[in-house]
């Protein structure tokens, strides 16, 4: 049912899209008004959603560490996974944003028939690490290499992007093989939620929805390449037009390309109120971005209410008389 | 804000590497690929029309010069007949740059190469530019494979 619901939502997007594809009149507004606004909605809502994640406070170290903390000379500390450094923290940061350190380590669990009864049982799962490692990477290239159409003249690196991608050569237009990587790393991530019951109890709709909806650009970005054909430099100048802010409608694009940035425009202004949000989460995360230094520092909350407190040095002063006269003993005469 | 200085610091990093088209093209003009469709032998043409209608070509030249590539190469085709049945050389030379070329015969280059001097035959492909396929092509950044067999005319270097 929540499958559905997504799925229902995107089909319903991509007919929108077909029909402002098919009406002439109605490109302007999904070529270049909707591109715009939801460029807007994405960079404004990111910043606005980094903002408000930044200002709630963070008091205290908080790391989580699979290392040995900095302690005695004589016992080596694991410098990356417990730092106690601010390069050990980026160093910790990048293996985390560019090699998914932390679903590295994922591990499964299992309820075995054992002898006396059912044994828990862990393995190493390394699947939906190398799925996401692949889907992210393919996604980072495949939005490099668009910058062909925003540029002008286009830099040698996206080029050496475009090169190396289609080096296979393989049929004309040449296969991309981040094309490739992304519809299988999507797919099994998306079987990977239906299929596995665990994960499927605790998906949603906004789950399924951001999958769908790349499954679909990377559909239409394909079929745009490969079948239906559109003009690729009519594209760019519309493309350009919108960089420079002047902005030009040529005719005749074809209709997938109007599909295709509906859905694009669609996931961009989606982005910053969805769980896509993890692309600036990842670096604010208290667990991963902190330095392990709690024994070395001492952490004050910020917000820590100003106690008046009385203490017996001055407690001594305001009775010493009294307590001399009681006979009791003091600190200081 | 905690940690406000670094936050900002991320976000105007995160701002500038997602609006680097705005920046990048910044008081330029939006001139598309300058094709040149009035060559001198196009001119002569009576009748205006490549192999295929220009839609046609302009979607799937590449298909159409690959299935060329395959016919020549692999089978031993030379004749290609169009959706109108009008009969067609198939070489990219000869039939392609012979109007697709918009060089002039005073910066022809005269260099010692098999497909010259063997044959005697004059070679569009040597002599003349391709800007016709390169005003595109540069302009979608997309490489042709064209000259990986065949001879690259030194116009075609950017």
């Amino acid at each position: 049912m929540k499958v559905l619901y997504s799925f229902i939502t995107v089909i319903v997007l991509i007919i929108v899209a077909s029909i402002g594809a098919s009406i002439a009149n109605l490109h302007y507004v999904f070529g270049i008004i909707i591109p715009y606004l939801a460029f807007i909605m994405f960079v404004g809502g990111f910043i606005y959603r980094v903002v408000k994640w930044g200002r709630s406070p963070v008091p205290f170290r908080i790391p989580t560490t699979i290392g040995q903390q900095k302690s005695l000379p004589w016992i080596k500390q694991n410098k990356i996974e417990n730092p106690s450094s601010a390069f050990g923290v980026i160093v910790r940061m990048a293996m985390e944003v560019f090699l998914f350190r932390s679903l590295f380590r994922n591990t499964k669990t299992e309820l075995r028939e054992g002898k006396n009864g059912p044994e828990l049982s862990y393995g190493s799962a390394k699947w939906l690490w190398l799925g996401s490692l692949f889907f992210h990477w393919s996604f980072l290239i495949i939005i490099v290499r668009h910058l062909r159409f925003f540029l002008e003249p286009v830099p040698f690196l996206v080029q050496a992007f475009e090169n190396v991608d289609g080096m296979l050569q393989i049929g004309l237009p040449a296969i991309y093989l981040t094309d490739v990587f992304i519809l299988i790393a999507v797919t099994f991530l998306f079987f990977r939620r239906l299929v596995v019951p665990q994960v499927r109890y605790i998906s949603l709709p906004a789950d399924f929805f951001p999958l769908f909806m790349i499954m679909s650009i990377a559909g239409t970005g394909i079929l745009m390449r490969y079948f239906f054909k559109v003009d690729l430099v009519a594209v760019k100048e519309l493309a350009i037009g919108l960089a420079t802010f002047q902005p030009v409608l040529p005719t005749d694009i074809g209709p997938m390309f109007f599909i295709h940035i509906f859905l694009v425009s669609i996931l961009f202004a989606y982005f910053p109120m969805s769980k896509l949000m993890h692309m600036g989460g990842i670096f604010m995360s208290p667990t991963r971005n902190m330095m392990n230094n709690s024994r070395m520092v001492r952490h004050i909350n910020p917000w820590n209410y100003d106690v008046e407190v009385h203490t017996y040095e001055h407690y001594e002063d305001e009775f010493r008389d009294k307590m001399k006269k009681a006979g009791l003993p003091v600190e200081k005469e | 804000m905690y940690k406000g200085g670094k936050i900002i610091a991320s976000l105007i990093i995160f701002a500038a590497l997602f609006t680097i088209p705005f920046f990048y093209n910044m008081g330029k003009v939006n001139a598309g690929p300058d094709v040149a469709l009035e060559t001198p032998a196009i001119q002569q043409l009576s009748d205006k029309q490549c192999v295929e209608s220009p839609e046609f070509m302009r979607a799937n030249h590449m298909k159409l010069l690959n299935q060329w590539r395959e016919e020549a190469v692999r089978n031993g085709q030379t004749v290609y007949t169009n959706s109108q049945g009008t009969e067609f050389q198939i070489s990219l030379q000869d039939t392609c740059l012979k109007c697709h070329a918009t060089g002039s015969a005073s910066n022809a280059v005269v260099l010692s190469n098999p497909a010259t001097t063997t044959t005697g035959v004059s070679n569009p492909a040597i002599n003349e530019s391709p800007e016709f396929c390169a005003s595109c092509h540069d302009y979608s950044a997309v490489e042709p494979k064209c000259w990986s067999c065949h001879f690259e005319p030194k116009e075609a270097a950017k």
